[in-house]
């Protein structure tokens, strides 16, 4: 061997073993020099590796590694010192790589497991995340649905939709096996099936309503899981499937009375249904509370519908109802309008129909008075005038009351003088009750006034209707009539209940008693008397005219004139008291020349009457002249005498109160006088009155005065008392139409 | 003094015969009520004028019922005024006399008429001789110093 510096292994290169170390050397250098570049590869693909420069010097450290690896296969034969040098260095710096890389290693691979910690939490809580995001998707979709469920509860008021759409979008969203209704029945006793999801027609079930269970449900406001076993829920045979969990909740029945306005409807009502719901067979699904509540907000708004729907579906029933009722009304009031108007035809034309024979019998029957006739001829006539006055009277009667009945008679209101109403009626009745042998005496109150407005006519016709029946109905003894104003504490008597006058200024109540010493009213009949036709027992045995109708009419009047009548009695044979009062008004302030015009007339007619009242006497007739002008001078009047209607015309002036004339001569124009007396005096109260002295009272002298505008008609001989009662008359009233 | 009452007592009597008699009615009562110390002689006045009223009213109807053709409105018309008087002053016969006069005078009877003209100039030929014998025992009262009795 020369001296080639060369290094000899220490084994024979032909050792077995030694092969066995060179083919690995081999392998690991090449593994050393793929493994970094397939990390560079790799590396390269990603796009993220935050530890770069570790990279470097792990790829350092495995290419000196592999270098190593490398140059050792030259070892293994003989080899120069070069290779060994070689081999030297790269076995160096290899081991300073390795050592700092393992010191680097050391701070690495903390951090790197760390990245993996990381990665596991921030995995769990995805999966956390994605949980609570499922559950929150799922409560969205729950309470979309009771949005929809409330809003098609709430977009009908059928009750019947109402629950079948419950029904219905709940089993829908919640998954539902079978849901059902139990609705108390009408006794409250019992629940009654009354509608299911699956089934169509629920045969009529029935659980009594105080079962535990049932009552625990009613007591809370929360839905409540309850045994599928429980009568409620065994609808639905599941057979030998395990039932799913079943939940019920109460759904208050709530009724109008429920809503206060002050207070929230408290759950006050006893009536509840059942809702019933049950989650599918064999699954393993449970009630979640979300689900709960919406089954409990559901069953508020159901309850809320159904009392919409319960009081809509009233309402329509009374509108319905009520309209018919309107039409029903309708009709009648019409038959009504129709029956008064043919009523009210009818009684015209009867009316007219009856009062036009009556006239000419009553006009034919005065006329056959004023002509000669025997005695028996003469009191057949008078019969017969009486009797049909008497006719037609109540003819008017009739009339009156009918148009009295259907409110359609009004008063005529005007001023008129009280005490001379009285004084009338005491006139009228005095002959009557003198024939009788009855006393009649008159008390008139001081402090009735003197004028009073009202409807004259028709309280007359009160008062003599009235006092009429007093002296009718009284054999002998006394009438009283008294009247006097009404005082406030008299206004409230017992007898008059409903009747509540109010005193006031501008008008008073007239109180007027009539008291008789007749055959009196038992009291069970008086309240009969005023009704219309009926006639008492003992009224029915004397012959009493006007077919009862008289007081009936007097206390329409009364009541038209806003008062009160009734008549008091102790019994029969005792005589008895009718007593009415009536409001009448207080006239404000009297016509100043319209009083001017009326001399007061004292009661007491002495001879001198009318003292220098101006009359003109107009008579072609020498004697009738001479004689009016004595009654007149004699009653104290200043007389004038014209012969001829020139005269008359020149003479006459405004001084002149009265003018008397014949009217009856032939040939003569009283009339024409008349009205050219007229067109001369313009003014009323310049205008002398005009009467007429006539011959003849027939209906045609009396039309004709009439038309030409005379006051008054009196017919020939004139006597003293009836000239006074007559100027007396006509200078209060100014008009006198007839005197006999 | 017993002969003012006896006179009275005449008078009145007098005055009741022809009440009863039907010469006088109620009318002529009246007119002696107004006889009072302003007008004490007004019932003779009224009476004259009555008769110078008649006898002219009737001597008219005698004429025109003499006349060939007779106007009897105008006759109708003086019955009507003699009518009218005679009640002024309550003769009654005269009165009724009139109105049967007057419905002849109406039917244009002539006898009818002149049948109760007649009548009438008798009536009142007897009332005036009554009328004026009550009016003289009126007179000799009031001579004797007694006061006309008032009839009722």
């Amino acid at each position: 061997m020369d001296s080639c510096n060369c290094i000899e292994p220490q084994w024979p290169p032909d050792d077995l073993l030694m092969k066995y170390q060179y083919i690995s050397d081999f392998f690991i250098a090449l593994a050393y020099f793929s493994i970094p570049l397939e990390l560079i590869y790799f590396v390269k693909k990603s796009a993220v590796f935050p530890y770069r420069w570790v990279l470097v010097q792990f790829g350092a450290f495995i290419v000196l590694c592999g270098a190593t690896h490398l140059i050792n296969l030259w070892t293994f034969t003989m080899h120069s010192r070069t290779v060994a040098m070689v081999m030297a260095t790269a076995k160096v710096f290899t081991a300073a790589v390795s050592c700092i890389t393992a010191l680097m290693l050391v701070h690495i691979i903390p951090d790197l497991l760390s990245v993996k910690t990381r990665e596991l939490f921030l995995k769990n809580k995805a999966a956390e995340l994605d949980r609570e995001m499922g559950l929150i998707r799922t409560q969205e979709e729950t309470g979309r649905h009771v949005r929809m469920l409330t809003h098609e509860i709430r977009s009908t008021l059928d009750r019947h939709t109402i629950l079948k759409t419950t029904l219905v979008e709940l089993g829908r969203t919640l998954a539902l096996e079978e849901c059902a209704l139990w609705m108390p029945t009408r006794t409250g006793l019992e629940l009654q099936l009354s509608y299911t999801l699956r089934q169509q027609n629920p045969v009529g079930y029935t659980v009594p309503i105080h079962l535990p269970v049932i009552n625990q449900v009613f007591s809370s406001s929360h839905a409540v899981k309850i045994s599928p076993n429980c009568p409620v829920a065994s609808i639905h045979p599941s057979g030998k499937y395990t039932p799913g969990e079943v939940v019920a909740v109460r759904v208050p029945l709530l009724h109008l009375s429920n809503f206060q306005i002050n207070d929230w409807p408290e759950l006050s009502t006893k009536r509840y249904a059942l809702m019933v719901l049950m989650l599918p067979l064999d699954s393993a699904r449970h009630w979640h509370v979300h689900e709960l509540e919406l089954v409990e907000v559901v069953a508020d708004q159901v309850a809320v519908a159904l009392s919409h729907a319960a009081i809509l579906e009233e309402s329509m029933r009374a509108r319905d109802l009520l309209m018919e009722q309107n039409v029903a009304l309708d009709l009648a009031r019409r038959e009504a309008e129709t029956a008064v108007r043919a009523r009210n035809d009818f009684l015209a034309v009867m009316n007219h129909e009856m009062r036009t024979p009556m006239h000419a019998i009553i006009a034919l029957s005065s006329l056959l008075q004023e002509t000669e006739l025997t005695p028996e001829q003469r009191l057949m006539v008078e019969t017969i005038l009486k009797s049909s006055n008497l006719l037609s009277t109540l003819i008017n009667d009739v009339l009156d009351l009918s148009r009295l009945e259907d409110g359609s008679l009004q008063l005529d209101l005007g001023t008129f003088n009280l005490c001379a109403v009285f004084k009338e009626v005491l006139n009228l009745i005095k002959p009557i009750a003198s024939v009788k042998k009855l006393h009649v005496s008159l008390n008139l109150a001081p402090d009735l006034p003197e004028y009073a407005v009202g409807d004259e006519k028709r309280l007359m016709q009160t008062i003599l209707n009235v006092v009429g029946n007093a002296v009718k109905f009284s054999k002998d003894g006394s009438i009283s009539i008294t009247a006097f104003v009404a005082k406030a504490e008299l206004l409230r008597d017992s007898q008059t209940t409903e009747f509540f006058p109010v005193p006031g200024d501008n008008h008073f109540y007239l109180r007027v008693q009539v008291k008789d010493s007749g055959i009196g009213v038992s009291p069970q009949d008086i309240p009969k008397l005023f009704t219309k036709f009926a006639q008492t027992q003992s009224t029915a045995i004397r012959n009493s005219g006007g077919g009862g109708l008289g007081l009936a009419i007097c206390k329409r009047f009364v009541n038209l004139m806003e008062g009160h009548i009734w008549i008091e009695s102790e019994g029969l044979g005792k005589g008895c008291t009718a007593i009415f009062m009536v409001k009448l008004g207080i006239p404000e302030r009297l016509n100043e020349s319209e009083l001017a015009f009326m001399p007061k007339v004292p009661p007491n007619h002495g001879p001198t009457a009318f003292p220098g009242l101006k009359v003109l006497v107009m008579d072609e007739n020498g004697v009738s002249r001479k004689v009016t002008k004595g009654l007149l001078v004699h009653l104290g009047c200043d007389v004038t005498m014209v012969s001829s209607s020139e005269e008359c015309l020149r003479v006459v002036s405004n001084e002149h109160k009265v003018v008397f004339m014949d009217a009856c001569a032939p040939g003569m124009d009283g009339y024409e006088i008349a009205v050219c007396i007229h067109e001369k005096f313009t003014k009323r109260h310049e205008r002398p009155i005009i009467v007429a002295l006539t011959g003849n009272t027939d209906k045609v002298t009396k039309e004709n005065c009439m038309r030409v505008g005379m006051d008054g008609v009196i017919l020939k001989p004139v006597s003293l008392d009836k000239m006074r009662s007559v100027l007396s008359d006509l200078l209060e009233h100014r008009v006198l139409f007839e005197a006999i | 003094m017993d002969v003012v009452n006896q006179l009275q007592r005449q008078f009145l009597d007098y005055s009741a015969s022809l009440h009863r008699e039907g010469f006088l009615d109620d009318q002529f009562t009246q007119l002696q009520k107004l006889q009072d110390e302003n007008s004490p002689d007004f019932v003779v006045e009224v009476a004259s004028l009555f008769f110078e009223d008649c006898e002219k009213l009737i001597n008219n109807m005698a004429r025109a019922l003499e006349q060939q053709g007779v106007d009897f409105k105008q006759v109708d018309a003086s019955v009507h005024q003699l009518k009218g008087s005679s009640s002024s002053i309550g003769a009654m016969r005269v009165k009724n006399v009139c109105i049967a006069f007057r419905s002849f005078c109406e039917a244009q009877n002539r006898e009818g008429c002149l049948r109760c003209l007649q009548q009438v100039t008798h009536e009142y030929s007897l009332l005036k001789n009554k009328l004026q014998t009550l009016f003289r025992l009126e007179q000799q009262i009031l001579a004797a110093g007694g006061s006309v009795p008032a009839i009722e």
